[in-house]
């Protein structure tokens, strides 16, 4: 029982982690221009970052 | 990433719609070339959207930038902002609800794993207020959409899909609720979150295909300019709102320019991409007399213009018109899930109370009443319904995209499947739309040579053809000198001592004493001539996709004669259609084209129109579903329902095909949710559920969905 005790709150919280951090990316435009992205690695060199 | 707190306070950010932004090299050099210009803080592409998002100083101006953007060499055009936003913050939306959703359901189902493997007392207990903990948070997040739209539709006495599962996870939380606080055995928590997780999937996988979906006919209109310079009766220029422009008032328009007004070229030689009007990339010489559409692009030298028609009288704003209206009846199309749905909610409704009425009949007492009720309800959750449509249509659109063919609006599919009768249009549908030499090329000695030099001295399209024409065949260019072009005329240099000339017929036999050596002249084309000697009428024709006669033949094969029609006379039509064995209706207006389709689905037909040009934009339109070329025109583009690339026809009856396919699956897919419903549902009827049943059942038959629906990978051939 002591060990459920702790398993259950630490698997919750690194599922919660990884649901925060998917709402992060949503929210932070990492899915707004997937076709770039795919595109952007060709090119050369990156002009400095954009917000 | 914090750059924009860098940034003096006094930045603004603008977007623009780019044009001609194809690959990687273009972002690149739109983002170097913007952030080089003096008040421009920073430049970014969305290539997905084909926009750019630049964050200026205030003393920069939207048309400062416009015009930077032009030097670098894309035509930009502010973006005003908010449209089209609707759809995407849906489609975030149900994203974020399905995370959770997911996130809940799988923590869930691991409680309710152990709890199905015997968890006694109070961790049975314990297990089922973690449950209830995790669950009743995410499902009052991720049902919002379905309770508010079951909300709405009781407000007003309707019901629809969202009725029955609004009600039915709202009373199995409830009633799970209250197994948990008084220690029953069953609680039902990873039923209701998980039948909301596959609902999830089915609504985003449905609002990705619905948001491609734009009608972008305002958007055509938005490429003419407002304003265009007027030139007055004492020769001096202002700007004038291109709506007020009166028929007769002369019109300055200078290079690089979009035309504001429908006019006649009273003074100037230039080429004006008419693109949006013809799908023609290559530009199309202008000279005084001749006639310019608002909306194309004016390319090498000012041009003064008289206008004919301004604002809502032009050609474009007519044909959007024609398009608008047009476009009408399609949006009456009722999908197919949603007829589905129709007659499936009272359905369940009806079931769920019987068997609660029948039970309270029989004398079970309310409480397990209620459970058999509850469990009637998930178990015919529509989820595999929810699905079996979207799957489908996602995955076989996939397979079709990486064959080259793109779907713009989400019901094309289903619309394309009922099709059976097909229109194609000529010019670059049948034909790729560029013309090369059929018949009268030089082939004495040194000729060839001689052409091609010639041809390789001018841009205009029938030099370009020669030039490509010749080049196949490895010739070397002649050697000439004093070479010069006239516009309108043609090219005329110094061969071996002779003049020689390439150009309009009547000019360029001037030169020649002897009589022609061809003299065909029923095809366009140019005469080469060689002073004191030969004379060649050379005579162009467009050419037929290379497996236009395939591509026909294989949708006569799946039951669709196709018909041609085409704009252009009964003598070219005719040919084309013998040559690809269907009937061919010559001269036909756009106004024709459009009521011949209205003729045929008056008549219980429905069309798929193939089409490219400005001219087919209101056919297209009113055809029940319709292709066009990737190389069409701004309009066919935004008219049709799917785009095709490269030089074959093939794409036509692939995508015939893999609707068809699509559709199949689609049967099949309703056939198995709903035979899984015909043998559970006696189950809970029976009040033999359990929640690992409902667990069982939901999951397998959307499991078995979408693996159905996965088949469709290959549906492109």
């Amino acid at each position: 029982m002591n060990g459920v005790a702790l398993l259950i709150p630490i698997a919750l919280a690194l599922g919660l982690l990884g649901l925060a951090s998917f709402f992060w990316a949503a929210r932070s435009g990492q899915f707004e221009d997937l076709d770039g992205a795919a595109l952007r690695i060709l090119i050369d060199e990156e002009p400095e970052s954009w917000d | 990433m914090t750059a924009a707190t860098l940034d003096p306070a006094d930045t603004l950010r603008s977007e623009f719609a780019v044009e001609g932004l194809r690959c990687a090299n273009c972002i690149a050099r739109l983002e170097h070339g913007l952030a080089s210009v003096p008040g421009v803080r920073g430049a970014r592409v969305n290539f997905t959207t084909r926009r750019v998002a630049v964050r200026h100083g205030a003393e920069l101006e939207a048309a400062d930038l416009c015009e930077a953007m032009r030097r670098i060499g894309f035509e930009a055009h502010l973006f005003a902002g908010t449209e089209a936003t609707q759809d995407k913050r849906e489609s975030r939306a149900l994203m974020l609800a399905l995370a959770v959703a997911g996130f809940a359901s799988m923590n869930v189902m691991l409680l309710s794993v152990s709890v199905w493997s015997g968890a006694e007392g109070p961790t049975r207990d314990l297990f089922h207020w973690l449950s209830a903990l995790i669950a009743i948070p995410a499902i009052a997040y991720a049902g919002r959409s379905f309770f508010i739209s079951a909300w709405r539709a009781l407000q007003y006495g309707r019901t629809n899909m969202d009725v029955p599962i609004a009600i039915g996870v709202v009373l199995t939380t409830a009633m799970s609720l209250y197994e948990t606080a008084t220690g029953g055995p069953h609680a039902y928590f990873d039923g209701a979150i998980m039948l909301l997780f596959f609902l999830l999937a089915g609504r985003f996988l449905d609002s990705v295909m619905r948001a491609r979906a734009q009608d972008g006919v305002a958007q055509l209109l938005r490429l003419v300019p407002k304003d265009v310079m007027l030139i007055g009766p004492d020769g001096s220029v202002r700007s004038h709102a291109a709506a007020l422009v009166e028929p007769g008032m002369r019109v300055l328009v200078a290079a690089g320019e979009r035309i504001g007004v429908d006019g006649i070229v009273q003074s100037g030689c230039s080429s004006v991409d008419r693109a949006l009007v013809t799908g023609e990339s290559a530009p199309e010489p202008v000279e005084p007399g001749g006639r310019v559409l608002a909306g194309t692009i004016n390319l090498t030298a000012p041009l003064t213009l008289r206008a004919t028609a301004a604002g809502p009288d032009t050609v474009i704003a007519d044909i959007a018109r024609l398009m608008e209206s047009a476009g009408q009846s399609r949006s009456r199309y009722v999908r197919i899930a949603d007829r589905a749905s129709r007659l499936y909610a009272p359905a369940v409704h009806s079931l769920a109370a019987l068997s609660f009425l029948g039970w309270l009949v029989a004398g079970a007492g309310v409480h397990q009443s209620a459970m058999i009720a509850i469990a009637v309800l998930i178990i015919t959750c529509p989820c595999a319904l929810g699905l079996a449509v979207p799957i489908a249509q996602v995955v076989a659109s996939r397979a079709l995209m990486r064959a080259g063919i793109l779907i713009k609006d989400g019901s094309a599919l289903e619309r394309l499947a009922e099709v059976d009768e097909v229109l194609l249009d000529k010019t670059g549908t049948v034909t790729l739309g560029s013309l090369i030499p059929v018949e009268g090329m030089p082939e004495l000695p040194g000729e060839p040579a001689l052409l091609i030099a010639l041809a390789q001295a001018s841009r205009h399209p029938l030099s370009v053809a020669l030039a490509r024409s010749v080049g196949e065949r490895n010739v070397t260019p002649a050697l000439i000198d004093e070479v010069e072009e006239t516009p309108g005329l043609g090219i005329r240099a110094r061969w071996d001592g002779r003049e020689v000339r390439l150009g309009r017929d009547d000019w360029a036999r001037g030169i020649a004493s002897a009589t022609p050596v061809s003299t065909a002249a029923t095809l366009a084309g140019c005469t080469l001539a060689i002073e004191g000697g030969a004379v060649h009428r050379i005579g162009f024709a467009d050419r037929l996709r290379p497996d236009a006669v395939e591509a026909v033949a294989r949708l006569r094969a799946q039951g669709l004669p196709a018909m041609l029609v085409s704009g252009d006379s009964a003598v070219v039509v005719a040919e084309a259609s013998r040559r690809l064995g269907i009937l061919g209706l010559p001269r036909t207006s756009p106004a024709a084209k459009h009521e011949t389709i209205d003729r045929l689905q008056r008549g219980g037909h429905r069309v798929l129109m193939v089409g490219d040009g400005l001219n087919d934009g209101p056919a297209l339109k009113a055809a029940h579903v319709s292709m066009a070329p990737a190389s069409a025109s701004d309009v066919g583009q935004l008219a049709a329902d799917l785009l095709f690339f490269g030089d074959r026809l093939a794409p036509v009856p692939i995508a015939v095909s893999a609707a068809r396919r699509t559709m199949r699956v689609v049967r099949q897919n309703f056939a198995i949710a709903i035979g899984y419903n015909v043998l559970a549902v006696p189950l809970a009827i029976a009040g033999l559920v359990t929640p690992l049943i409902a667990a069982l059942a939901m999951s397998g038959s959307s499991l078995i969905v979408v693996a159905n629906a996965l088949r469709l990978r290959g549906a492109a051939r």
